[in-house]
């Protein structure tokens, strides 16, 4: 199923299920990451693809299944009233600090300035001394182009600006996997190249990412493996090629067509 | 004019201190506690949410006056049971008194102005805070407060000034703060003069801490102004940003 069969296992996701409201938005998706993988997940508006990635960070949390990061799994199954077990918090707490999160809408601390944004998580959740913390985020605003910019606020940024620095936020926690939610789609078509830029280079290096995006392209070049979602479900999944050029199902058809 | 103010100066200003005093130390009570109820009011249970919200429309959607006269007045009736429950040295106290009305008043509104600014903060900046793993209390502290605090602390200042001048209320309750000299002097002299310095004195405070008020919000709001780009080196760069402007 994966491209890399040999190396180990970072994330796995076992029948997730989320409704909204009465509505099955996710109908058990399952979905392994193995250490640098780079997983496209692609599919029409309503399909459930940023519901699914956001259920892979915990900002949603499932109402069925379980999710396994860094060797320690979450039961999320619920009770009949809907409730979790106990002692989930916690664990939804650490499983997320071990997973980068970059927001369609970039999501920076607008009170903070370029700099303090990257170095909150790491000197608070990892309660890492802010010595040994600043210069690693000066190397990482270094990477995406933005030390130039570290003492400015949000506010005074481009698009772009703030999505590079929001990239340099979530590589600060070191995490096992990045997570990408529509990362260029806020963005003015000039700008979405330079955020393009740092992703690939981050997938080149090996970088083990889970993205959802509209960039068919790109996807296809920096993609170990593409996910189709289809109606909550996983309808079709593979190494690019195969799902660009021969894709087996109608819908997948239709929607590449619809693309182009 | 100046001749009255000359000789009663140092009572006005005694009075003034007094003022001072009912006015802050209320405020900062009604600070401490409007953080907690503010946090039921927006997410508390429900068993929580209703008296906190009867407490609320009581001190709003009724005077000041007769809170003071039923917290002052009110205890005397029972007087025996106070005194039992060794709460009497207290409520026998027009000062305490002052203190406790004003505090429950103010914590009402305080509470309001909080929850909207609660209610305000970016729900995305929050999201972000609990992708990286922050817990409850992480969020409120670095993300949630700050903004909140500063998206209500134009209408807290509002408040503060509001109870400032309805201080002048504790004089009917024998307190001698600035109103309260005022009509002593009054009472003694005759002159209507005294009421006008008494004015102006009340203008002075509430104008000064406009002043600082303002001085306070400019730092807070900082983030939202022209950006600041020292070319500082690159170690000791965070205290170099909360420094500079």
């Amino acid at each position: 199923m994966s491209v890399n069969p040999e190396s180990a296992i970072v994330l796995q996701a076992d029948g997730l299920q989320k409704a909204f409201g009465g509505v099955e938005v996710l109908k058990g998706v399952s979905l392994t990451a193995r250490k640098h993988d780079v997983i496209t997940i692609i599919g029409s508006s309503g399909s459930g693809k940023s519901t699914l990635l956001r259920c892979l960070n915990l900002l949603e949390v499932p109402e069925a299944g379980q999710l396994a990061v860094h060797g320690e799994t979450l039961n999320l199954a619920t009770d009949a009233r809907g409730r979790h077990e106990r002692g989930l918090q916690k664990q939804i707490e650490r499983t997320r600090s071990r997973l980068g999160m970059v927001f369609q809408s970039f999501n920076l601390w607008s009170h903070m300035t370029v700099l303090e944004n990257v170095m909150l998580g790491p000197c608070t959740v990892l309660k890492r001394d802010r010595a040994e913390v600043q210069p690693q985020a000066e190397a990482l605003l270094a990477r995406v182009g933005m030390l130039e910019k570290r003492h400015m606020y949000p506010d005074h940024l481009s698009g772009g600006q703030k999505q590079r620095v929001a990239i340099a936020r979530a590589l600060a926690m070191d995490p096992d996997v990045m997570l990408f939610d529509e990362p260029t789609s806020a963005l003015d078509p000039e700008l979405v190249n330079e955020v393009l830029c740092v992703i690939k280079e981050l997938a080149e290096e090996g970088r083990t990412m889970i993205m959802v995006t509209h960039e068919m392209r790109f996807a296809r070049d920096v993609s170990s493996r593409i996910v189709y979602l289809h109606q909550g479900q996983i309808a079709e999944q593979g190494p690019p090629d195969q799902l660009f050029n021969a894709p087996q199902s109608e819908q997948l058809q239709r929607f590449l067509s619809s693309q182009y | 004019m100046f001749d009255l103010l000359i000789e009663y100066a140092p009572r006005l200003l005694s009075g003034a201190v007094m003022t001072l005093k009912l006015t802050f130390i209320s405020v900062l009570i009604a600070a401490m506690l409007a953080l907690p109820l503010a946090l039921v009011r927006r997410s508390g249970s429900r068993y929580l949410q209703g008296p906190v919200r009867l407490y609320i429309s009581f001190f709003r959607g009724t005077p000041l006056l007769a809170q003071l006269f039923l917290v002052y007045y009110g205890s005397g009736q029972f007087r025996p049971e106070l005194t039992e429950l060794g709460l009497w040295w207290f409520f026998r106290d027009p000062f305490y008194c002052a203190i406790l009305t004003f505090s429950l008043n103010s914590a009402a509104y305080q509470t309001e102005i909080l929850r909207g600014g609660l209610q305000a903060v970016s729900r995305q900046e929050v999201e972000a805070g609990m992708a990286i793993g922050m817990s409850k209390g992480l969020l409120y502290r670095k993300i949630i407060l700050p903004h909140a605090y500063r998206i209500a602390f134009p209408a807290l200042g509002n408040e503060i000034i509001l109870m400032l001048k309805g201080s002048a209320i504790a004089s009917v309750i024998t307190l001698l703060d600035l109103m309260g000299h005022t009509r002593r002097v009054f009472s003694q002299t005759f002159d209507m003069s005294v009421y006008v310095w008494a004015a102006l004195i009340y203008l002075l405070v509430t104008t000064l801490f406009v002043l600082v008020w303002r001085r306070m919000e400019h730092r807070m709001t900082r983030h939202f102004r022209a950006p600041v780009t020292p070319s500082a080196p690159l170690t000791s760069v965070i205290k170099e940003s909360t420094r500079v402007s």
